[in-house]
């Protein structure tokens, strides 16, 4: 047997404050966590628990005030921004509630972003989008506008966005926050599929039918990681 | 690299193209300054050119000598005379010929016809001095000049005024005042000279034959000493003002009774004078310029403001702080570019115009249209530096918080 790989995420004893002096509110106390590559995790809990705040710190947004954050047992909360930055554009694919399109740019275009960051040449950035376009079925709305397409497609076509650069790592707080219950499912049996195809992802919600999708439950309160659920394997 | 700053600029194009109005209202500072500065600097170089083509026409290395009153004494005038032309000639160095003139104003008759002009006394030396060309007929001999014929040649508008149109004129006998002649040539046409006089409007007569039969002395009006290229016109001008002190019998103290006009210093000081009013000028300009960049500040600070969303959303992807502050750097220098374009070809049109209207040349000048046109690009980068790194720093969480 080869020794066992360090697990794709995993974080100890991550704090976070805002603010300084009276103003400083501490929001996150202390979170440890360990995600293995290919898990399905949906993190709950009240609203200021520190849900987004671990998010966006997964997400390389933002960094810990203390603790330690190792990606792939690299240790990553003392990168720079252009460091950061450059892991999420290689690794990381990030969908939030407002689901954040461009407005007046085509579905096609608004995927295609990632890969201009990335230098890719035009004719790769289209075959790429198209793609995952098809991938979340949004091929034949790829040239409207977010204007033109109704919050489920303008969540998909997030997904897309955040999937055409075949990331390790799917991020999304509250991607369904936003939708009606039909259309939540509808995102979540995508993420499923995706899933199942490999990529790993972490996910918030606030609704425990959203969370039953999820192979693991991490609940959050007051800062720090209450208990976590484990349940069905894939 | 490459491929990103392509696609930053098609994206900075959409963005200006998106608010197409404003865009255009916010470069109007660039476009007025790039206008003025290309349209004075375009102006200045025709008036420069047809001033400088003028005084050429007055000749090269040539001195003109005039008798003055001394200034502020009690110098006589005194008129110059055929033995000052001699002396000159034979003892200063470097002097190739000397040669005077005088006029006098005169009716000129002809076919029962009258018409006022004046009759200048002047050998082919002058003439060619003057660079005065005869465009038909011939010039004087140098017998004629010597024995004071009566032969004279006619500038083009005495031959307009009293000799029949499409009939050569040569041959023709008429009369100035009381003296008759018989034209020999025409003059080339050369409009009014620096002093205002209509060198059109005037009968040649050689030198002599006016001094005999008009003015009744050998005085001279005025001559011109035409020097060597070898040497140089102050050297030549120095020499000249000794000889013509001494025999003027002016004393040490004594303010010269005479005037030395250099055709090379005058040149000198219609540039010198051109300049400055180009200085003037890119003054102004910069100004105007300045006032323009400032716009451009403003505009794309609004602009990171309403697009505070967008940036996040970028920085969110893995777009890089310097990709950010490229993009917003790069649609500030289109916007100015547009802005330098357009001065550009308002400044042609308007140069063209205005050269057509005060009759000077048009003188586009390839240079200060692509210097105005980097400067005005160069104005993008320096005042759209400070908004774009701001656009570069947000916090991509505030910035997606961002209503
Ligand atoms: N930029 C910030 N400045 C100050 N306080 C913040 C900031 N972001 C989050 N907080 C606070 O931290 C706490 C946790 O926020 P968050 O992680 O967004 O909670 P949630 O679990 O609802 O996503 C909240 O009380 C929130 O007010
Ligand atoms: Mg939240």
């Amino acid at each position: 047997m080869t020794p066992p790989a360090p697990p794709l995420i995993e974080l100890e004893g991550i704090t976070k404050v805002f603010g300084t002096g009276d103003a400083a509110f501490q929001a996150l106390r202390g979170v440890d966590m360990q995600i293995e590559s290919g898990d399905f995790v949906a993190v709950m809990g009240p609203s200021g628990s520190g849900k987004s705040t671990t998010m966006n710190i997964l997400g390389c947004l933002d960094t810990p005030t203390s603790g330690v954050f190792r990606f792939r047992g690299m240790e990553v909360q003392a990168l720079d921004r252009d460091q950061r930055s450059l892991l999420r554009r290689r690794y990381l694919g990030f969908v939030f509630q407002g689901f954040n399109l461009l407005a007046r740019t085509s579905a096609l275009e608004n995927v295609e972003l990632p890969l201009l960051y990335r230098g890719e040449k035009k004719s790769v950035r289209r075959a790429a989008a198209m793609k995952a376009l098809d991938q979340v079925g949004l091929a034949p709305w790829a040239d409207h506008t977010p204007a033109e397409l109704s919050g489920g497609q303008q969540q998909r076509v997030a997904i897309a966005r955040a999937l055409v650069t075949e990331p390790d790592v799917l991020l999304a707080d509250e991607p369904t926050g936003n939708l009606d219950t039909e259309r939540s499912a509808e995102i979540m049996h995508l993420l499923q599929e995706l899933n199942r195809g490999g990529i790993t992802i972490l996910m918030v919600t606030h609704e425990a039918e959203m969370a039953a999708f999820a192979h693991n439950i991490i609940h959050f309160r007051d800062g720090l990681v209450e208990r976590i659920e484990t349940g069905k394997d894939a | 690299m490459f491929r990103m700053f392509g696609a930053t600029l098609l994206l900075a194009m959409r963005e200006i193209r998106r608010h197409l109005l404003r865009s255009f209202l916010t470069t109007l500072g660039i476009v007025i300054g790039v206008a003025a500065v290309v349209t004075m600097v375009t102006l200045g170089n025709g008036v420069t050119a047809s001033v400088q083509n003028q005084i050429s026409s007055l000749g090269s290395n040539v001195l003109i000598v005039l008798p003055t009153r001394g200034s502020g004494s009690q110098v006589a005038w005194r008129p110059f005379k055929e033995a000052d032309v001699t002396a000159v000639s034979e003892q200063i160095a470097g002097v190739e010929y000397v040669a005077g003139s005088v006029s006098k104003n005169v009716n000129a008759y002809h076919n029962g016809q009258v018409w006022q002009t004046s009759v200048r006394g002047a050998d082919m030396a002058f003439l060619l001095a003057q660079s005065m060309q005869v465009e038909r007929g011939r010039g004087f001999t140098s017998a004629e000049e010597s024995a004071g014929k009566d032969v004279c040649i006619i500038g083009q508008k005495v031959e307009q005024q009293i000799f029949v149109a499409g009939i050569e004129p040569m041959g023709e006998t008429m009369r100035l005042a009381n003296v008759p002649c018989t034209v020999v040539g025409v003059m080339k046409e050369r409009g009014t000279s620096g002093g205002g006089q209509d060198e059109d409007n005037q009968v040649i007569m050689p030198l002599k034959t006016v001094q005999r039969r008009f003015t009744g002395n050998n005085d001279l009006q005025y001559f011109v000493v035409k020097y060597a290229s070898g040497y140089s016109g102050t050297a030549v001008q120095d020499a000249l003002v000794q000889l013509l002190r001494q025999r003027r019998l002016l004393q040490a103290g004594e303010g010269n009774n005479f005037n030395i006009i250099d055709t090379a210093q005058v040149n000198q000081a219609v540039s010198a004078a051109t300049g400055a009013l180009t200085a003037m000028v890119a003054a102004i300009a910069a100004i105007s310029l300045a006032v323009g960049g400032i716009g451009i500040m403003n505009i794309m600070l609004v602009s990171v403001t309403e697009r505070t969303r967008e940036i996040g959303i970028r920085l969110a992807i893995g777009a890089l702080a310097r990709e950010v502050r490229m993009q917003f750097l790069t649609e500030a220098v289109v916007l100015c570019c547009f802005g330098g374009l357009t001065g550009l070809v308002l400044a042609f049109a308007l140069s063209f115009g205005l050269s057509k209207a005060i009759d000077v040349p048009f003188m586009f000048s390839p240079m200060v249209n692509v210097l105005s046109f980097l400067f005005s690009a160069l104005m993008g980068i320096a005042f759209g530096y400070y908004p774009a790194r701001r656009a570069s720093r947000l916090d991509p969480i505030e910035a997606l918080r961002h209503e």
